[in-house]
C-alpha cells in the first residue's frame, strides 16, 4: 500500500501560513480603521513583521533561503520606517 | 523528533501573531494596542525563526535567522518607545478608564523635556516620594 493521501499528512507550514493570513487581514483591519496615525503606524509595524514570518515559512516550505534574506530585508526596512514615521510625528506635532 | 519541534514551534509562532493581531484590533487604545503588538509580535516572529534556523542542515543560514531574531530582540522596544513617545506628544487621547497616567504634568509640552522626578515642584501632577531607608 504504498497510495498514500498528500492532503491528509499535516503541513505545519500550511497552518502556520493560514493563521499567519488570519493575522494579516486583521492588521489591515486596524489600519484601515485607526482613529489617528499613530495607530495606523502601529498597525503598519504589525503588518510588516507578520510579512516576515511569512517569508520565513515560506523558507521552511520551499526550501530556499533567498526568502530567509527577504525576511531580513524587510525586518531591517520595517524598523527604519517606523522610526521614521516616529520622527516625522514628533516633529509635525511640535511645528503646529 | 526534530520535526515535531519544528512545526510546533512554527504554530505556537504563528499563534502569538495571531494574537498580537486581535489584541491590535480589539483593544481599547493606542497606548494598550502597542504592548500587544510589540510583545506578542516579537515572541511570535521569534519563534517562527527559531524553527527555520532548526530546520536548516546549511549552518550559515541557521547563524543568519538566530541573528534576525537577535536584531527584533533590539529593535521592536526601540521603534515601541519612539512611536508611544510621539503618540504622547502628539496628544492621542488615552483610553477612558486609565487609572494612573504617571507622565501627566511632567512633559514640557514645547521643549519635549522630562522634568524628573526629584524636583518638589515639578511632582505636583502626585508623584508620590518614597522616602530613602
Amino acid at each position: 500500500m504504498t497510495s498514500v493521501v498528500p492532503s491528509a499528512v499535516f503541513e505545519p507550514a500550511d497552518a502556520g501560513l493560514a493563521v499567519l493570513t488570519a493575522a494579516l487581514a486583521l492588521g489591515f483591519l486596524r489600519l484601515v480603521r485607526g482613529p489617528s496615525l499613530p495607530d495606523r503606524v502601529v498597525a503598519l509595524d504589525l503588518i510588516t513583521v507578520i510579512a516576515a514570518a511569512i517569508l520565513a515559512v515560506e523558507t521552511l516550505a520551499t526550501r530556499r533561503a533567498v526568502f530567509l534574506d527577504a525576511a531580513i530585508v524587510l525586518a531591517l526596512i520595517s524598523f527604519l520606517g517606523t522610526v521614521a514615521f516616529a520622527r516625522y510625528l514628533e516633529r509635525r506635532g511640535r511645528d503646529e | 523528533m526534530s520535526d515535531w519541534l519544528e512545526g510546533a514551534l512554527l504554530i505556537v509562532g504563528a499563534v502569538f501573531l495571531l494574537a498580537a493581531s486581535i489584541g491590535v484590533t480589539r483593544m481599547p487604545d493606542l497606548f494598550t494596542r502597542m504592548q500587544c503588538a510589540t510583545k506578542a509580535s516579537t515572541l511570535g516572529i521569534g519563534c517562527i525563526l527559531l524553527s527555520v534556523a532548526l530546520s536548516m542542515e546549511d549552518l550559515g543560514l541557521a547563524i543568519r535567522a538566530i541573528l534576525t531574531i537577535f536584531f527584533f530582540l533590539l529593535t521592536a522596544p526601540v521603534a515601541a518607545h519612539m512611536i508611544a513617545r510621539a503618540a504622547y506628544f502628539v496628544g492621542v487621547p488615552l483610553w477612558e478608564k486609565t487609572l494612573v497616567d504617571e507622565l501627566r504634568g511632567h512633559y514640557d509640552p514645547q521643549t519635549h523635556r522630562l522634568a524628573g522626578g526629584g524636583d518638589a515642584e515639578s511632582t505636583a501632577g502626585g508623584g508620590k516620594r518614597v522616602p530613602g531607608p
